[in-house]
């Protein structure tokens, strides 16, 4: 009904109620006035008069509760709908009961609808972005994971943004080789690299750009890259490659030209061999031509004396002459010397690369195989005596050109119809034969075959067989076995060491999760605010670890056998930076205590001792929060260790067992396993030291947005609050 | 009266000939086979002419050498300094150190016989 109709209808209505009440009362008045004698007494009319308004009134009072509810409650109700709504998506208000009513929610309906629809359009938005950066996280793990080189990326502050795994690998080395885990997402670079060292080469990224300021104005050209060398904890020497991250806003730091400079990616090259390899080169020069003049000056002298005197006596004679036999005999020795220890740095350096014996081979016998233009049958080939083992270090282009040229060149002149490849090892060098059964070959035309330029089928090439094999620093021959009817062309090649560990694929992330490699999130820390207490929880790096003891007494002699820990940064667990060591404790294990951690004697025997395991670990927790359950227990056996290790564990230390107790005070226990259950954690691998540090980071993880409830949002705050529970009035 | 030269050289090889050939020129002759005995020999007979091998037991010829030039009584003394290394490097040092001459291993006798003329002035 329109509202206008409405609204008459209800004027009518009004008017009509007013006229019926007048009509009423004049009735009433009317009938109760009458003839006199008959009439009713006054008070039985003010009675009946009373009787009809209080009618009225509740007549009307019944009709405006009732607009109430429909025009003034109904509106408030849906009101308080909206705002709930306004709250959670997918929500509708419900079918009202006016008219009015159902159209106002029908429009908001509508303006919720379209809010839902913007909401998961920006999600979707989002989660595309989210997918894209993932994927060129991917891909740039991947290309990091294969190169092969070391790549770190830092901040200004030198904290670790990014690396890769060869850099992990080359770098977390500690000075007695061990891995000390010195690489790490937010650790500071200047734990591996000498501080100075790097300002340093930060200070020489401004020159380049001082030469193309003026005539660069947008300094984009002008960003330069230093270049350095120096060692690492381990002792390997790096060649190292800066180049400076840019920052696109104002950040305070180093300016290059215009732009401003957030960090710096390092490429590092382990030179170490290499500079070995020059090393001796130069000692042998060095050893050929200086040790090599004392002996020629006596020899020459001596040779000298002989020739232009002839008047000398026998004796002095004979004086001369032994001169001249010893020194002869001395360079003799000196040149064989040199000659056996740097034969192999002299040669030159073709671009040989190490390939495993087995698939040169494979791929030879599928080369040699090959049908080919104009011949009706394949060659077939066969290798046999393989070692598998074999590393070589060949030019395998050329090797598979001559190992074929052969075949064919066999195939063409002599009708063989199959041949063998073997490959054995032979002392240090490695033996690789083609050979045949049956036909007859004579040594002038194997020896031409191997000093002609190889040519076959159209392909040739300007080099001979002896000229590749020689290049590979081998030799080369052809032998017949009369016995056994068998010719080959034998070729001895030096064997190689089999290369160390190549690139391993890049620890994939799992679902949602970042691959913990990286955490750009550093970059905004701020450099000077490193007054712990005042810091946000969230922002702070901690340790988590755990101990495994002989028993629970360390001033009674007890002692660990093994540490256990992982690092939290930027809210995020690192699974794969993690401390996980045994030590030997010296003492006896009681039969108790290895129930509940399972390690034997046996696996303790060789390993470091607590002195020794220290100073790694005090390492490893630099710059943290140390975090641990019932942290008190594990921190008295380190600080009974401060005298011995010579490092003092003074860093500050929160205990998931306090901090339980400030978040749920009401509970009877706070063992890690039940508050784990509580927060929904869980466990596994517990009562192996890392297994339960790693508990313990998952649960102190959960906790802190709990504590964030409770106003607990810095360290300070943290700590004061861990004080103040019963349990830690307990001594530590 | 005939010239005084003094050989300091640890390597006995190369001591036969040069004594042989200074002693067939009219040389009075002196050995020293190490640093110490050289320096001292230096002093005790004063010769006009040391030929110092760089490379000896116990005290260097840079350091014989230094300490010769260190004593004004033997300022007449001439240096003439044998090494078998011959960088360049180790020649500028000698000279700088106050040798008057420098000859690296292997040389020729002849120009040996003629440098010690030169720096005898004969």
């Amino acid at each position: 009904m329109p509202a206008p109709r409405k609204l008459l209808l209800a004027a009518a209505f009004g008017c009509l109620f007013v006229l019926a009440v007048v009509l009423a009362t004049a009735t009433v008045m009317r009938l109760t006035e009458g003839d006199a004698g008959g009439g009713w007494s006054p008070g039985g009319r003010i009675f009946l008069l009373l009787l009809l308004t209080l009618a009225g009134c509740a007549l009307s009072y019944r009709l405006i509760a009732l607009l109430y509810a429909r025009y003034v409650n109904a509106p408030l109700r849906m009101a308080e709908d909206l705002a709930a709504m306004t709250a959670h998506s997918g929500l509708r208000l419900p079918e009202a009961a006016s008219e009015e009513l159902r159209a106002l929610a029908l429009a908001a309906n509508h303006l919720l609808a379209s809010r839902d629809a913007l909401e998961s359009d920006v999600a979707e938005r989002v989660r595309e972005a989210r997918a894209s950066l993932e994927e060129e996280r991917s891909r740039l793990a991947a290309l990091m994971a294969d190169l092969s080189q070391s790549v770190v990326v830092c901040n200004l502050d030198g904290r670790v943004l990014l690396y890769n795994q060869r850099a992990k690998r080359e770098l977390s080395e500690g000075p007695d080789g061990s891995n000390a885990e010195l690489l790490g997402l937010g650790r500071s670079i200047y734990r591996v690299f000498d501080r100075a060292l790097i300002e340093h080469a930060l200070e020489r990224l401004q020159p380049a750009a001082g030469d193309l300021a003026g005539a660069a104005d947008d300094g984009r050209k002008a960003i330069g890259s230093a270049q350095f060398v120096t060692a690492t904890r381990a002792g390997r020497l790096l060649r190292a490659h800066m180049s400076p991250v840019l920052g696109s806003d104002g950040q305070a730091g180093v300016r290059v030209g215009n732009l401003a400079v957030s960090g710096f990616v390092l490429v590092l090259d382990d030179v170490t061999q290499t500079n070995e390899r020059h090393a001796r080169r130069d000692e042998l020069i060095q050893s050929l031509i200086e040790g090599g003049r004392g002996p020629l000056g006596s020899l020459r002298a001596a040779a000298e004396m002989l020739s232009d005197f002839a008047d000398i006596a026998p004796r002095q004679r004979d004086r001369f002459l032994g001169v001249i036999r010893d020194e002869a005999s001395a360079l003799s020795a000196q040149f064989e010397k040199a000659a056996a220890a740097f034969s192999n740095d002299l040669r030159e350096r073709w671009l040989l690369e190490e390939i495993l014996g087995v698939e040169l081979l494979a791929v030879a016998a599928r080369r040699i195989g090959e049908q080919r233009s104009g011949e009706q049958r394949r060659l077939v080939v066969k290798t046999e005596n393989v070692d598998e083992s074999l590393w070589l270090r060949v030019d395998s282009f050329g090797l598979l050109q001559a190992l074929r040229y052969l075949a064919w060149r066999l195939q063409d002149e002599y009708e063989v119809r199959d041949v063998r490849l073997s490959l054995q090892r032979s002392g240090h060098l490695a033996q690789l034969d083609l050979y045949w059964v049956g036909t007859f070959m004579n040594n002038e035309v194997a020896m031409s075959w191997l000093q002609d330029s190889m040519s076959v089928d159209g392909e040739s090439s300007p080099l001979s067989v002896v000229d590749v094999v020689e290049r590979c620093n081998g030799e080369v021959w052809f032998q017949r076995e009369r016995v056994s009817h068998r010719a080959f062309f034998r070729t001895m090649l030096s064997a190689a060491e089999a290369p160390k560990e190549l690139p391993s694929a890049i620890i994939p992330a799992s679902d949602g999760e970042r691959p913990e490699f990286y955490d750009f999130d550093i970059f905004r820390w701020s450099a000077g605010s490193h007054e712990l207490d005042d810091r946000p929880l969230a922002e702070l790096s901690y340790t988590v670890f755990d101990t495994e003891t002989t028993g629970l007494q360390p001033s009674a002699g007890d002692e660990i056998i093994q540490i256990g820990a992982t690092r939290i940064v930027n809210r995020r667990l690192l699974r794969h930076e993690c401390f996980d060591q045994l030590v030997d404790p010296r003492r006896p294990l009681s039969q108790e205590s290895v129930k509940v951690h399972g390690i034997t004697r046996d696996l303790l025997a060789g390993q470091p001792v607590i002195a020794v395991v220290l100073p790694t670990f005090h390492a490893f927790c630099a710059d943290t929060v140390m975090v641990g359950h019932n942290a008190a227990f594990d921190m008295r056996f380190l600080q009974l260790k401060e005298r011995q290790s010579g490092v003092c564990f003074d860093h500050p230390v929160l205990d998931t067992l306090l901090l339980s107790a400030v978040l749920h005070p009401n509970q009877s226990t706070h063992r890690l396993e039940a508050i784990a259950e509580r927060l929904g954690v869980s466990v596994f691998g517990r009562h192996t030291a890392l297994g339960d540090a790693m508990v313990t980071g998952e649960v102190f993880l959960k906790m802190l947005p709990l504590l964030a409830e409770m106003g607990i949002t810095t360290l300070r705050q943290a700590r004061e609050a861990s004080e103040r529970t019963y349990h830690a009035r307990l001594k530590y | 009266m005939s010239k005084k030269i003094l050989i300091a050289d640890d390597e006995q090889n190369i001591v036969i000939s040069i004594e042989f050939l200074l002693r067939r020129e009219g040389f009075e002759v002196l050995i020293a086979g190490d640093g110490e005995e050289a320096l001292a020999k230096v002093r005790a007979e004063k010769p006009d002419l040391v030929l110092l091998d760089v490379m000896m037991p116990k005290m260097n010829g840079f350091d014989v050498c230094q300490a010769m030039r260190a004593d004004p009584e033997l300022s007449a003394t001439r240096i003439l300094m044998l090494t078998a290394k011959g960088r360049d490097t180790e020649v500028s040092k000698g000279l700088g150190l106050g040798a008057d001459g420098y000859m690296t291993k292997p040389f020729s006798t002849k120009e040996l016989l003629a440098e010690v003329r030169k720096l005898l002035e004969m």
